[in-house]
């Protein structure tokens, strides 16, 4: 079997995001860009659909030339090929946009499974797999803390507030994964060799089919007319435990009589 | 302005607290307020909707609804839209939530905000927050097409009732032509739940610096101590060391207690978001560069598994066993 893993290319979530004044924007320059740690479960999750059984897996990414490196990294942790689909006029897509797009390169991946991170670490809008699912109209299994698949079923632990649900349905569908999946594989330095000669191809808006006016910042259902710094909370006190940090919490404690 | 309508959520006969919150904020924001209630205990919740504001409810009360993940509402919702073109449509911002409104979004091509904190009319439109950043940036957008769909938060709102009378209702049949789609076989409950973590006035909570699984247990004694709940970052609960109801975060749960108790947590953005709106916060963390400072009214820079233990002698010392 085929299956699909979206991918994305975010800043390091572990620095400090910025939006360029003038756009609104997210900025990508002088920052470090990695594969979105949600995606790297997702890819880990399909690579293991695939190793159990039987197939290869496909990974999709929409994003500008850089969003490459992204897709080498699925393919040196083993995914087989690549889709990228790049195109200036997609420059500030929203999810629905995206979902749009993604669903087309879905299709053409000729996929009957598609896994994708439940949101990205950048935006956590996560209506994208949703809204590809509903594009193709297929089901989404969404939130799975586990997943297996099973001559032409699909099943997953969907994670709940108070525990899981076990939710199936027969393929094709869309999985949505949560960080408790798995521990994502390191790739090896084989596997990064091998990346370099797999087959990455590469889709414009054309190619997909897809009119031009209907995504991009142009077509956005919103416009964003501020961005501005949070309220900060007042400045607290910070202090080093020399010993005497639990005393000084529990005074603090007693003036907010929580004790 | 027209009509709002709002994507109920019941649970055991109840609409959720964030559902109310929504019909609240509907009521300040628009004309007329209408809710699409769709699961099997859809009647016993309609008092409480159209005391909170609800004039109109559109009911389905077939179990597909329970059994099957999003499609058949966002059929169903998607149709009734058609009809009614809402000016806006408000979801809760949970699991469910989300699923119903990215279908819905995608079937009538319209777009969709997530992650809500406020929505306000202005003229034609209305003004979305989201905070982005771990809400360490506000960012406000324009709505400029016909029903945005907007993802909402919990306790963006308070909800308030009004005693006015349940709405006039209307049946909706589930067409048989909807697709059902993805199927749930059965609900685990995990043995060991948050207790009240939503509704604690003090919340301890548990990051990756308290290093294993078995270290809780001092939150939990700390958290007893003060009457309050244990709480944990998406990192300990992607670990295992905690169940899911544990989480607070983008994903988690949102809290706003009088006092936060953050152990070995740093401060991801995506945990900030479920806790920032906290009256006071603790944060315990070795690293003195840690984001959780940041947002913290006392920070200690240690390590939080000398630090919370001696917390709890401190507290026995003063009369709390």
């Amino acid at each position: 079997m085929k299956v699909a893993v979206f991918v994305k290319q975010i800043p390091d979530p572990t620095g400090v995001g910025r939006l360029d004044p003038a756009t609104h924007l997210l900025v990508r320059d002088g920052v470090e860009l990695v594969l979105d740690p949600g995606d790297a479960n997702g890819v880990e999750a399909a690579l293991r659909v695939v190793e159990a059984n039987g197939g290869e897996v496909v990974a999709i990414t929409m994003g500008g030339e850089r969003a490459a490196e992204v897709l080498r990294k699925a393919m040196a942790m083993g995914a087989s090929s690549a889709i990228h689909v790049a195109d200036d006029r997609l420059r500030g897509s929203d999810a629905l946009a995206t979902a749009r797009v993604l669903a087309a390169a879905a299709t053409r991946s000729g996929c009957e499974l598609v896994v994708a991170g439940t949101e990205s670490t950048d935006g956590y809008t996560g209506t994208v797999p949703a809204a590809v699912a509903e594009f193709l109209g297929w089901p989404a299994l969404t939130f799975a803390k586990a997943l297996e698949v099973d001559s032409g079923t699909v099943r997953i632990h969907r994670q709940t507030p108070a525990g899981h649900d076990v939710v199936e349905s027969p393929l094709p569908a869309v999985v949505t994964v949560t960080g408790a999946i798995n521990e994502p594989r390191y790739p090896s330095l084989r596997g990064i060799m091998a990346a370099k000669s797999r087959p990455l191809e590469l889709f414009s808006l054309d190619d997909l089919g897809i009119p031009p006016e209907e995504v991009g910042l142009a077509a956005a259902g919103q416009e964003v007319i501020s961005a501005a710094p949070a309220p900060e909370r007042t400045a607290g006190e910070l202090i080093e435990d020399d010993g005497s940090a639990a005393g000084r919490i529990a005074d603090y404690l007693a003036e907010l009589k929580v004790i | 302005m027209g009509m709002i309508l709002v994507a109920a959520e019941v649970v055991a006969g109840s609409p959720t607290p964030l559902t109310l919150e929504l019909v609240t904020q509907a009521r300040a924001i628009g004309d007329e307020v209408a809710v699409v209630v769709l699961d099997p205990g859809a009647d016993a919740a309609l008092p409480a909707l159209g005391a909170h504001g609800a004039s109109q409810a559109f009911v389905g009360r077939e179990s597909a609804y329970r059994e099957h993940l999003g499609q058949p509402a966002a059929h169903v919702v998607s149709s009734l839209m058609d009809r009614l073109q809402p000016s806006l449509v408000l979801f809760p911002g949970t699991q469910e939530g989300r699923d119903l409104a990215a279908r819905v979004s995608a079937r009538l091509r319209l777009p969709v905000v997530a992650n809500a904190v406020d929505v306000t009319r202005d003229g034609d439109a209305f003004l979305v927050r989201t905070a982005i950043f771990g809400g360490t940036v506000d960012v406000v957008t324009r709505t400029r097409s016909r029903s945005p769909l907007v993802l909402v938060r919990p306790k963006s709102f308070t909800a308030m009732a009004t005693g006015a009378p349940p709405p006039a209702t209307e049946e909706l049949p589930l067409p048989a032509e909807a697709p059902l789609g993805a199927r749930r076989l059965e609900s685990v409950v995990a043995p060991s739940a948050g207790p009240g973590l939503e509704e604690a006035r003090v919340v301890v909570s548990g990051g990756r610096g308290m290093q294993e699984a078995a270290n809780f247990e001092v939150l939990e004694h700390l958290a007893r101590q003060l009457g309050g709940a244990v709480g944990a970052s998406r990192a300990v609960v992607d670990a295992g060391w905690v169940p899911y109801a544990f989480q607070v975060g983008q994903t988690g749960k949102t809290v706003k207690p009088d006092v936060y108790i953050a152990c070995g947590i740093s401060g991801a953005m995506q945990h900030l978001v479920g806790m920032k709106g906290s009256s006071h916060i603790v944060a315990v963390n070795k690293d003195p560069d840690a984001p959780i400072f940041k947002l913290s009214d006392l920070g200690v820079v240690g390590d939080a598994l000398k630090v919370v233990p001696a917390l709890i002698e401190e507290l026995r010392a003063r009369g709390l066993p």
